[in-house]
């Protein structure tokens, strides 16, 4: 039982609360997700309370990773896309705080669940559907009207429709199937390692290839948590830029 | 790992046992048959619900507090460096301005000087020319005087000159034994032979 690699992505509930026939109760996952807000909020607002003209050390991480979500938005989306600021980067610190937390042994990984990261698509791409019809009206539809000869426009059309469509599932099983499989391949590495050692000697010597690579892949995870959590940020930056400017 | 399954058995349970517990809580949680946990629609109402809950804290604090006060910090950072090398050009401005004033200032004295050097040097050199000037006229005067005085001597040593002439010619006739001959007649030989 201890090697089973999904054991992981169990959800274990702490109290319930059931509403309509569904179970809104408090989970290792909920405890997760607050953990993760917490961390964000608490570090941001300890480090930058000294409001130092010279930023100390925890003050420069902050501003640092400020002006790494303010330049990747603004180059992406433009100026005009600095109104979604706040949410590009509560997205980006919410997936990568997350990301990291799972990278805790007996952490929970609220990103490798499905729902988790499709609701978070789902929340980008409605914003970015709201806000474009909003700013644009009928003209957002634009957006799926490529600027090729008119002959070609049937088939376009469609293809630019499906692959609106698509985004909210790359988006989410992207990340989601980034953190899962991660866990499950580290996961099984090192049970193979906790297996084999219980052969005496032979498979203490067998074992030491799984751990370098359990070594390995914890360093590749850490990785993939960042880069997962920049994607998303990214991807979202490059969504938002069509809703402000749906005309290609 | 095992939180759920924890505490439902002795603790030297073995391994299929606590399969079966694992399986009764993953049963008595909801309806499923516990299979793959990310899949488990049951556990969705719940993660959905936190995660609206979470997110939507995490979005409020972020642009309320935590943003806004690092965008403060760095817009102040940016005012600072900013006003300082405005204030580090006015003072250099200032500076350069004092310098030419003083350079100014330094040539003006400068030329100012000079015309004094100047006038006194013209005022004093007048001042020579007139005294050497008196001085010559004064000496011009001197020997003018001095000149028309050898020349009344002159004439009068040379009106002289007859009379001694006359003198000494009766003494040289009466030595020679010549009678004596008239002044008169003497002075008119006299006058006769200085005339030619």
């Amino acid at each position: 039982m201890a090697n089973d690699p999904i054991h992981q992505f169990q959800i274990s509930k702490f109290f319930s609360l059931e509403l309509g026939g569904v179970d809104f109760g408090f989970t290792n996952s909920s405890l997760f997700m607050a953990i993760t807000v917490a961390t964000v909020a608490g570090f941001l607002i300890m480090a930058t309370s000294r409001r130092g003209l010279v930023p100390n050390r925890m003050q420069s991480i902050a501003e640092l990773s400020y002006e790494f979500i303010a330049q990747t938005l603004r180059n992406t989306a433009g100026s005009e896309g600095m109104k979604f600021f706040p949410f590009v980067f509560s997205l980006f610190a919410f997936v990568l705080v997350g990301n990291m937390l799972g990278m805790f042994p007996y952490f929970f990984t609220i990103t490798s669940h499905i729902i988790v990261t499709f609701a978070l698509a789902m929340l980008v791409i409605s914003v970015v559907i709201v806000y474009g019809f909003m700013k644009n009206g009928v003209k957002f539809l634009k957006l799926f009207v490529p600027s090729v000869p008119a002959w070609l426009l049937p088939l376009l059309i469609p293809i630019e429709i499906i692959s609106f469509v698509a985004r909210p599932l790359s988006l989410s099983i992207r990340l989601f199937a980034n953190m899962l499989a991660g866990h499950i391949t580290l996961k099984v590495f090192a049970g193979f390692v906790v297996t084999l050692s219980a052969f005496g000697a032979v498979g203490w010597a067998g074992a030491v290839l799984p751990f370098l690579l359990a070594v390995a892949l914890t360093a590749l995870e850490f990785l993939v948590a960042f880069l997962q959590a920049y994607v998303f940020a990214t991807l979202t930056c490059i969504y938002l830029h069509d809703a402000l400017h749906p005309g290609h | 790992m095992a939180v759920p399954g924890r505490g439902h058995g002795p603790a030297g349970m073995k391994m299929a046992e606590e399969v079966h517990t694992e399986t009764q809580v993953a049963h008595g949680e909801g309806a499923h048959s516990g299979g793959f946990p990310p899949f488990d629609t049951s556990t969705f109402g719940s993660q959905l619900l936190w995660l609206a809950i979470t997110f939507g804290l995490l979005y409020y604090l972020m642009a309320k507090v935590a943003l806004p006060r690092i965008a403060g910090i760095l817009e102040d950072r940016r005012d600072r460096i900013e006003g300082d090398r405005e204030e580090a050009l006015r003072l250099k401005e200032e500076t350069d301005n004092a310098i030419a004033a003083y350079e100014q200032a330094l040539a003006e004295a400068r030329k100012k000087a000079h015309t004094i050097a100047q006038a006194n040097r013209d005022k004093l050199s007048a001042d020579v020319a007139e005294k050497r000037a008196a001085v010559e006229a004064d000496l011009g005067e001197k020997l003018a005087e001095a000149e028309a005085r050898i020349r009344d001597i002159k004439a009068a040593a040379l009106g002289q000159v007859g009379e001694i002439a006359t003198e000494a010619t009766s003494e040289i006739v009466e030595a020679l034994g010549g009678g004596d001959v008239s002044a008169a007649d003497v002075a008119d030989a006299v006058k006769q032979s200085m005339a030619k």
